[in-house]
């Protein structure tokens, strides 16, 4: 599995792990990711930590998450970005949506 | 058998009594049989009635069955029509020649009838097999064709639209693959009615028509808003609007846009998630980057985007290189990427800053040996103030209806001086006086420049001095936002009054601010190279209109334009 997901019901956090490429062929199983949590989490941390690439495509599932988990009241962390990573989201000024570690 | 299974069976040889034999065995399995008594035959008969199986013996009179096979395969072309040898010869050598003249199988004399309706079985399984491949095949390339030629439809409209702006303009050079659109790049350049150049790089999420589709309302508010003199701020307002209601979540627009005022020497920049574009100085020498600050268009809901921009000074001479991530993310046969630090190598070497266009794209060919389909690379220059201003648009009325005598007074305070801009709007009424309409351009730097002043120096209190050198440019702009973001006391009015003037009329401007005002005399009187960066606006209202004066201890700007 390229994602994985876990849910945590004591802190109502869920963490969506992506592993190898980030780009559109995730897009079904980034998905239904979150969206087959029975429960609404109160956070949302996606761990990029086995990602080793991410297109402009993965931005916009990253919005998609953002807009089903609320909008401006969503918390979303996305966690262990890689410098490369991080260079893309950085250039797409993605740090004012997301917490990114 | 069905009738769909029976197919049309061409039985060559040259024994009697053997063809009689094979041709019954066929035809009771449901088949139409075809015979022949030799190769010669075989070959005329396959050319007339097209059956979809042979069976061929190997060793006949006139012409043998390894030259008939040879030739029914040539005439079959890339349809598969399978070639059953039938054969007494049990030689490995004689079997191989078989399959090399064409055989797809063979089946041994004395002939059994269920192996070879087993064979004839499975001929067709793969005739079949093959008869699709070939069908899906062809299917696909229509398909292909359809879309290349519906491409290449949309990109005919669509360029109708994009180059309706300046791109042709002498100090613009870019390139942009042929079908950049589809994956998403878009350049526009367009002139602001005071002669100022919107320039627009932008690049859509995700590849092929998705796209493209977003390209042409965003191409619409770049120009009509371009046309009708709204600045940066508010067209990128527009776009981030539009673009938030007709598009998908998941998709957005990174874009840079560019104000490059040739009367001001200087460019207003705001990119939001394009990679870096490069000031240039007129030698080349790296001045600095036009770095993203901004979240991509499309994604922030109107109240929480932000339009922020950074105006720097450009010479004359200097110069701007924006580039799509298309450039950057070019690779080569090790799928390493170009990146930044290549381009920047390119940008240390060169020599020639005319030549830097070229440099990128060569070190690029040199590097990718690929070419891409999504690079978008663009080259602007500073260029002195020649001001060809745009040709005014054409009307088409009499002008019959053309309200020549009336005055309208406005005054803004408050909030509305940190954002709204009334230029558009008083642009818009004035051009419905038919003889100011080739005067649009004139009027909009004047209105442009006179509220400007009114609100920098006469409310913000903002020292023009600064803008001497590069540092102090950055260093005034950044205090304008600081003062705007404040409480702003104080107004500015416009008055406008146009009357009948012998044949033609006249209009009149009154800026007035309630600011401290300043000592006309002396700003009027220093010579316009002391003032550098500064006092430009002054130099540029005088020079356009007939009739410029600043009354009330320089709180009032008025000018006249007669017609």
């Amino acid at each position: 599995m390229a994602v994985e997901t876990d849910f945590s019901r004591d802190e109502k956090k869920l963490t969506i792990k992506v592993k190898g490429r980030f780009d559109f062929g995730r897009h079904q199983e980034f998905r239904s990711a979150y969206e087959r949590q029975p429960e609404r989490p109160d956070t949302v941390v996606v761990d990029l930590k086995e990602a080793t690439y991410l297109d402009s495509s993965a931005l916009g599932m990253l919005l998609l998450l953002r807009d089903h988990e609320g909008g401006d009241d969503s918390c979303i962390s996305v966690i262990n970005t890689s410098s490369d990573v991080r260079k893309i989201l950085a250039i797409s000024n993605f740090d004012k949506l997301f917490d990114i570690s | 058998m069905p009738a769909d299974q029976a197919l049309r069976v061409l039985i060559a040889e040259d024994g009697a009594a053997d063809r009689l034999l094979l041709a019954q065995i066929v035809r009771r399995q449901g088949h139409e049989v075809f015979t022949a008594e030799n190769g010669e035959q075989a070959v005329a008969l396959f050319a007339e009635k097209r059956p979809q199986l042979v069976l061929l013996d190997a060793l006949m009179p006139v012409m043998d069955g390894f030259e008939a096979a040879r030739q029914i395969k040539a005439l079959a072309g890339q349809a598969l029509v399978p070639i059953i040898f039938l054969t007494s010869l049990s030689e490995d050598d004689d079997l191989v020649r078989c399959l090399e003249a064409g055989g797809d199988d063979f089946v041994a004399k004395p002939y059994s009838a269920v192996i070879l309706g087993a064979k004839i079985h499975a001929m067709d399984r793969l005739r079949r097999l093959q008869a699709t491949v070939l069908e899906q095949r062809d299917q696909i390339t229509r398909h292909h064709h359809h879309l290349l030629n519906e491409q290449r439809v949309a990109k005919a409209v669509f360029d109708k639209v994009a180059h309706s702006g300046c791109l042709r303009s002498p100090n613009i050079r870019y390139l942009q693959s042929p079908y950049a659109l589809f994956n998403g790049d878009l350049l526009l350049a367009a002139f602001t009615p005071s002669g100022d150049m919107h320039v627009l790089l932008g690049d859509f999420t995700g590849h092929g028509l998705p796209a493209a589709v977003g390209a042409m309302p965003l191409a619409e508010v770049f120009y009509g808003m371009t046309a009708k003199g709204y600045g940066l701020a508010e067209t990128l307002r527009e776009m981030n609007a539009k673009l938030k209601r007709i598009l998908p979540v998941d998709m957005f627009c990174c874009a840079l846009l560019l104000n490059l005022s040739f009367q001001r020497a200087c460019v207003e920049v705001w990119n939001g998630g394009m990679p870096d574009g490069y000031r240039l100085s007129a030698s080349g020498e790296l001045l600095a980057t036009l770095a993203s600050r901004h979240l991509p268009l499309g994604i922030l809901a109107p109240e929480r985007f932000d339009d922020s921009t950074e105006v720097m000074p450009l010479g004359v001479g200097e110069r701007l290189l924006l580039l799509s991530d298309g450039v950057l993310d070019t690779s080569d046969e090790q799928e390493r990427l170009f990146g930044v630090e290549r381009l920047q190598a390119v940008m240390a070497e060169n020599l020639d800053p005319e030549r830097l266009f070229d440099d990128v794209l060569q070190a690029l060919k040199r590097f990718g040996g690929r070419a891409r389909d999504d690079i978008s690379l663009c080259d602007i220059r500073m260029v002195e103030p020649g001001f060809e201003a745009p040709a005014a648009m054409l009307y088409s009325d009499s002008g019959r209806s053309s309200p020549l005598d009336w005055s309208l007074g406005l005054t803004l305070r408050g909030d509305s001086l940190k954002r709204f801009n009334p230029v558009p709007y008083l642009l818009q009424l004035l051009q419905e006086v038919h003889g100011l309409r080739p005067s649009s351009g004139v009027l909009h730097s004047v209105l442009s420049e006179l509220y400007s002043n009114a609100l920098e120096h006469g409310l913000l209190g903002l020292d023009s001095g600064l803008k001497r050198d590069a540092s102090g440019f950055a260093e005034y702009y950044r205090q304008r936002a600081e003062r705007l973001a404040q409480q702003v006391d104080g107004d500015v009015r416009f008055d406008l009054r146009v009357e009948p003037h012998g044949q033609g009329g006249r209009l009149t401007i009154e800026v007035r601010d309630s600011g401290a005002g300043f000592d006309v005399e002396q700003v009027l009187a220093r010579p316009a190279h002391e003032q550098g960066f500064s006092g430009r606006g002054v130099n540029l209202v005088r020079r356009l209109s007939q009739h410029a004066q600043w009354l009330e201890g320089g709180r009032c700007a008025r000018i006249q334009i007669c017609w």
